[in-house]
């Protein structure tokens, strides 16, 4: 069974998103997702200050079995992207939600967030 | 879509949280937690493969010999009883039809071990060719099943479920004996490039085999290793997997494995052509490469000169868990095997440094 922590919202491309008050949010791939993929060998992420638009490839997460695209869940500017996954990618099978963070955002339009999905109903996706 | 074929531990492997996939049209485990951790756990303590679905083939009769040594590019009459040959077999072209083991039990009496994909093929292939001779070829590849167990620990392990003294089978030898009460044979061989042993065993008894050595392996540090595993640690040793460094297209002389063909021995199956081929050299060649990079170079990606051409393409590719960068192998113009030869991965451009297998030390006997 994989874990949907309930305080955070889902894309259906398996992203998650936390968002905070000051309008910046995290964002990383569930633990469905890294499950599916399995060992993660390499992770490339955008550059700070790259503006994404919702749906747009951010970077690309790969496995021993094959590469994926990973997708913005909402538009926004990256703020911040988390160098430890360059040298250990790992840390996104290990903790998707903590350690295994990808991107800090700073969404176009903080409302965003709000569309996407409940745990409960990503739950019910990946059943 | 046909039914995918099982081996006797599919219940085993499915009890055991194995990760099922299609692999050559078996449903088989390519990993159980990590494939990452399985190779670790091979390379540094034991592993258990199960490679039942490996095919296995009797060759009896009088002019056995004589018919494999039409059959095969290695010289079977070295064998005696209780050695174990690593061959191919090709087709009049030098194109391969298989890599194998050939077994001499007894007077007229081999027992061969062949590729699961290419089952159905080359028993076919094989009764074609034997007509003429007075010998049999029996697929009994049913009646079979086979745990590689392989890693440092692996000897260790095993001896304590048998009376044989392992230690005396040596690399490329093998003996009839008893594992945790089941009658097998004992193949001091393997596919990882660690020692260890593979056991042939009634397929009935293949489930009780495994869960013997599973209960004797994990206070060793054993783990189960699935097919994923399997395949990085025959590239980080260097060996070729058919399908990719070698084909119906790619021969043996240009997949660096000229050591298994034995011109001296008179001719056989694809030998002219073989013979040309090496005095001429290939017009393409396997080589092995690493690139210093995680990012992974797949199958089927272009390999380009330094003026950006195109001169071949990888066959094989993954992340080296021991060296922690991108190894593979590439079948490649044979002149341009000595330039600088780069690949693109989504933009990024990765010189390719060749590398003569194994890329880690090995420590097989």
């Amino acid at each position: 069974m994989s874990n949907v922590p309930a305080d955070l919202k889902y894309a259906k491309s398996h992203e998650w998103l936390k968002a905070a008050a000051d309008g910046t949010a995290l964002i990383g791939i569930s633990d469905y997702a890294q499950n599916s993929l399995g060992d993660i060998t390499f992770i490339q992420l955008p550059k700070v200050g790259a503006v994404l638009q919702a749906g747009e490839t951010f970077g690309v997460v790969e496995s021993v079995k094959a590469a994926s695209d990973v997708y913005a869940p909402v538009a926004g500017t990256v703020l911040e992207v988390n160098k430890v996954l360059e040298a250990n990618p790992e840390k996104v099978n290990g903790a998707p939600y903590t350690d295994g963070w990808m991107l800090k955002l700073k969404l176009t339009n903080p409302a965003d967030a709000a569309a996407l999905l409940s745990a409960g109903d990503y739950g019910k996706l990946i059943e | 879509m046909s039914a995918l074929q099982t081996t006797p531990l599919n219940g085993f492997h499915r009890r055991h949280g194995g990760r099922m996939v299609d692999f050559a049209g078996w449903d088989m485990p390519v990993q159980y937690k990590s494939i990452l951790d399985e190779h670790k756990a091979v390379r540094t303590r034991a592993g258990m493969f199960d490679v039942s679905h490996m095919g296995e083939a009797d060759v009896k009769g009088p002019e056995a010999l004589k018919f494999l040594q039409h059959l095969v590019t290695n010289d079977c009459s070295k064998l005696f009883p209780g050695r174990i040959l690593y061959t191919v077999m090709c087709y009049p072209h030098g194109g391969v039809v298989d890599d194998l083991l050939v077994y001499l039990r007894g007077a007229d009496d081999y027992f061969l071990c062949i590729n699961a994909g290419n089952i159905t093929k080359d028993i076919a292939w094989m009764q074609e060719q034997a007509k003429g001779f007075n010998c049999t070829v029996t697929d009994r590849s049913a009646d079979y099943g086979q745990l590689a167990i392989q890693g440092p620990k692996a000897i260790e392990i095993v001896q304590t479920l048998t009376k044989s003294a392992l230690i005396g089978i040596k690399y490329y030898h093998f003996a009839d004996g008893e594992v945790a009460g089941v009658k097998c044979l004992i193949s001091r061989t393997g596919y990882t490039g660690e020692d260890g042993v593979e056991l042939y065993c009634a397929a009935g008894d293949t489930e009780r085999l495994a869960e013997a050595v599973l209960a004797a392996g994990t206070p060793l540090g054993l783990e189960l290793t699935g097919l994923g595993a399997r395949d990085s640690l025959r590239l980080e040793a260097g060996f070729p997997l058919y399908g990719h460094e070698i084909t119906d297209q790619i021969n043996p002389i240009a997949a660096g494995l000229g050591w298994v063909v034995k011109f001296d021995k008179g001719l056989f199956i694809g030998s002219d052509v073989l013979r040309s081929e090496k005095e001429k050299g290939p017009a393409k060649k396997i080589v092995f490469f690493k690139t210093g990079d995680r990012r992974i170079v797949r199958a089927g990606s272009a390999v380009l000169n330094a003026a950006g051409q195109e001169v071949g393409s990888v066959v094989s590719g993954t992340l080296s868990p021991m060296l922690n960068e991108a190894i593979g192998s590439a079948l490649v113009s044979a002149q341009s095997a000595a330039d600088s030869l780069q690949v693109d991965i989504r933009g990024t451009k990765l010189n390719l440094q060749l590398v003569k297998p194994p890329f880690v030390p090995l420590k097989k006997s």
